[in-house]
């Protein structure tokens, strides 16, 4: 009797179960986001974004899939596989942590399924045909640095960053573009996040005496190298980069950090751009959007890479529904085809121009400069 | 380079220095009494920094919830302990109140406080009677029933012990960084060096602590209690010594030792809640260059350290820290050549 009711119960649970399987016309998008864990605060806002997003873009229905990866690339690894062949999406997002996101990458390239990923991965060459990036490279993030430093007579630079990846990739970036425009870099100087003192190091750039210092770290660990160069009694102009874009910077750095210049992406400071940026309309729907739902100043950068992945559908969804069907090995290529030529499309975030050759895409009009002036961020014109 | 540049770096490795001194101290002081390699002591600095921090925003900080979960963990230790030997009630009522009653009673106290925004100086007080007790019942709980171990054994738990206080304190302070206000905002100019008062604030309170320390060693019957548990474990059992007691006064020491250098350096720098760690592997260096044996090689030990790493950040700053740990392979080869002895096992 009661193995009949167990084989009852499991053919229930088995019908159920197929009856919640997303029916085959439908847009099936795979999301893997670190929910739990060290990356679950880039994860968690994204979530909250895909709570709004559209539910059918150019007529047919969109199934999020949305699945934990822990923040670990074992478990992005294993979501990536359970979307191509359980699930057979028609296209991944995530993850939000490079780590994961690169581990998801080889997966996903091999079953031929376009990757929108919310971290800037860098791979291999040539294998990044299906993985395009939601997040700006550093070359656009530097641009606005390097063309602020030039119109206002800035010769020599000196370098002050993490001894990690993030002040590496910088170094490399501001070290091309600045000598393009002709700005020498004089003095390069490391320190990491755990140190307790940048004196000696800000004792050798003050002595180089450049026009400009760039100080290259996170949050708030960026106040203590700004401050250690102001004790020092360095005078000249000092610039944060976009991991420095953070309330913590002035929270820490006080009046030592008055007058500073930091970049920034567009979309969390959408109300101050001016009315000529192109990212403006957008970066104020997005903000105003999430905000309501979230409450006041919750917006968060990675929630607006879920906005935009909403922005790249609703543009190349049309194009690759009339060349085949969703759940097709051909509708997935006509996707990534269709993201391909997008053309110059405006997010929330910047300037998107995805290209057959850059999957990075994001045009210079792209960063935002900004200043600091009473303890706020203010835009720089 | 000149002497200017020269000074200036020279009392900027000073200042480090006297912090890794403290910490030195306290790597030697526990390796002699219960024999473990004392990883976690770098927790210490960043509790003690966070705390404080979290105070003046007068908030109630995550070490009082972080105290009361270890304190009810012990406790419950302790009555498993006292039932499995068939101890008397009153045996066992006595022992759980021992366990508690401070924890309790400092954790009340910062609940009530937390909101006043009181003075620093009371705060700065506040922030040590709550981290000191974190030694002892980290103690109880993750070394009291290894004590008599391999040092390889107690060492492994250290490493288990950092990573989860590590964790533990991304949990109760979060991801961001703290820099506290300084002690005494005061400025004195000598020649081309400037001394801030929060740098003699340092030096006055890692004196004073070397000489409290000395005092304690060499005067109380406790002090001199834990120095005979240091030179022979057996021995000073047989005389009466318990040697679990040793061991929790020896990392309450510990605790106050770092919780003070974390009150000293949260000023100059911004503190995360994995600061503590590289923070504590210098002052275990410099304990290193004293053989973790030595009180005054420890403390010379330190300065060279902070020296090194300031000379060396202006000099390379990409290779500071491997200029710093990589200083260790000539101290270990020189130790090893001038006193050879066998490794016990």
């Amino acid at each position: 009797m009661t193995s009949i009711k167990t084989l009852v119960a499991a053919a229930a649970a088995l019908v159920a179960l197929c009856a919640a399987a997303p029916a085959l016309a439908d847009v099936n998008i795979g999301v893997s986001l670190p929910l739990t864990g060290p990356g679950s605060g880039l994860g968690i806002p994204m979530n909250n974004q895909f709570k709004l997003f559209p539910k059918t873009i150019a007529g047919e229905k969109i199934n999020l899939i949305i699945l934990d990866d822990a923040t670990d690339p074992g478990k992005g690894v294993n979501n990536a596989r359970r979307f191509v062949t359980e699930d057979k999406v028609d296209l991944v997002i995530g993850s939000a942590i490079t780590t994961v996101a690169a581990a998801m990458a080889p997966v996903l390239m091999e079953a031929k399924t376009v990757q929108l990923s919310a971290a800037p991965v860098g791979v291999p060459p040539g294998q990044d045909q299906w993985l395009f990036r939601l997040p700006q490279g550093f070359s656009v993030m530097a641009h606005p640095i390097v063309e602020h430093m030039k119109s206002h007579g800035v010769k020599s630079v000196g370098f002050l960053g993490y001894t990690d990846a993030y002040g590496e990739l910088w170094l490399k970036e501001i070290t091309a573009q600045a000598e393009k425009a002709g700005i020498k870099i004089s003095a390069v100087e490391r320190f990491a996040r755990p140190d307790t003192s940048v004196t000696p190091q800000a004792l050798k750039l003050v002595s180089a005496n450049p026009d400009a210092i760039l100080v290259v770290a996170s949050g708030s660990g960026a106040a203590m190298p700004h401050k250690g160069l102001i004790e020092r009694g360095y005078k000249g102009k000092i610039y944060q980069t976009h991991a420095a874009a953070t309330p913590d910077l002035v929270r820490i750095g006080g009046k030592d950090v008055e007058g500073s210049y930091v970049v920034s992406g567009p979309a969390v400071i959408a109300e101050q751009l001016s009315d000529n940026h192109p990212s403006k309309k957008l970066a104020v729907d997005f903000v105003t959007r999430y905000e309501k739902e979230m409450g006041p100043n919750t917006r968060n950068q990675f929630a607006g890479h879920a906005y935009d992945a909403a922005i790249v559908l609703e543009k190349a969804l049309p194009v690759a529904l009339k060349k085949a069907k969703p759940g097709t090995p051909e509708f997935r290529a006509a996707l990534r085809d269709a993201i391909e030529g997008m053309g110059r499309t405006l997010f929330s975030h910047g300037v998107m121009n995805w290209t057959k050759d850059d999957h990075w895409g994001y045009t210079n009009e792209t960063g935002v400069l900004l200043k600091v002036a009473d303890g706020k961020f203010v835009v720089e014109k | 380079m000149d002497f200017n540049i020269a000074s200036i770096l020279a009392l900027d490795g000073a200042t480090n220095g006297a912090v890794y001194a403290l910490l030195a101290l306290a790597t030697v002081l526990v390796f002699a009494v219960t024999r473990i390699i004392f990883i976690p002591q770098g927790e210490f600095v960043a509790f003690g920094a966070l705390t404080l921090a979290m105070f003046q925003a007068g908030k109630v900080p995550g070490t009082v919830w972080f105290l009361l979960i270890l304190a009810g963990a012990a406790a419950v230790a302790d009555l498993v302990d006292g039932l499995k030997h068939h101890h008397s009630a009153g045996r066992i009522g006595r022992q759980l109140l021992r366990t508690l009653a401070c924890p309790l009673l400092v954790s009340a106290v910062a609940v009530w406080a937390a909101p006043r925004q009181l003075a620093m100086p009371l705060q700065a007080v506040l922030t040590l009677a709550l981290v000191t007790p974190f030694g002892g019942l980290i103690y109880r709980l993750a070394y009291e029933s290894l004590a008599d171990a391999s040092a390889l054994v107690l060492l492994i738990v250290s490493v288990g012990v950092h990573f989860a206080l590590v964790g533990l304190g991304l949990y109760f302070f979060g991801a961001e960084g703290f820099r506290n206000p300084s002690f005494w905002d005061m400025r004195l100019s000598l020649g081309p060096v400037t001394l801030s008062g929060q740098t003699l604030f340092i030096f006055a309170a890692s004196v004073a602590l070397i000489v409290l320390l000395w005092l304690f060693f060499e005067r109380s019957l406790h002090g001199k209690a834990l120095r005979a548990t240091a030179v022979n474990r057996l021995g000073a059992r047989l005389m009466g010594i318990s040697s679990n007691a040793a061991g929790r006064s020896t990392l309450t020491v510990a605790a106050f030792i770092g919780a003070l250098s974390g009150l000293l350096i949260g000023p100059t720098t911004t503190i995360f809640y994995d600061s503590g760690f590289l923070i504590g592997l210098k002052g275990f260096v410099a304990a290193v260059f004293a053989g973790l044996s030595s009180y005054p090689l420890a403390l010379l030990g330190a300065m060279l350290v902070g020296l090194v790493e300031s000379f060396g950040s202006f000099y390379a700053s990409a290779f500071k820290e491997v200029i710093v740990f990589g200083s260790i392979i000539p101290v270990l080869l020189w130790r090893s050549l001038r006193d050879p002895h066998h490794e016990e096992h």
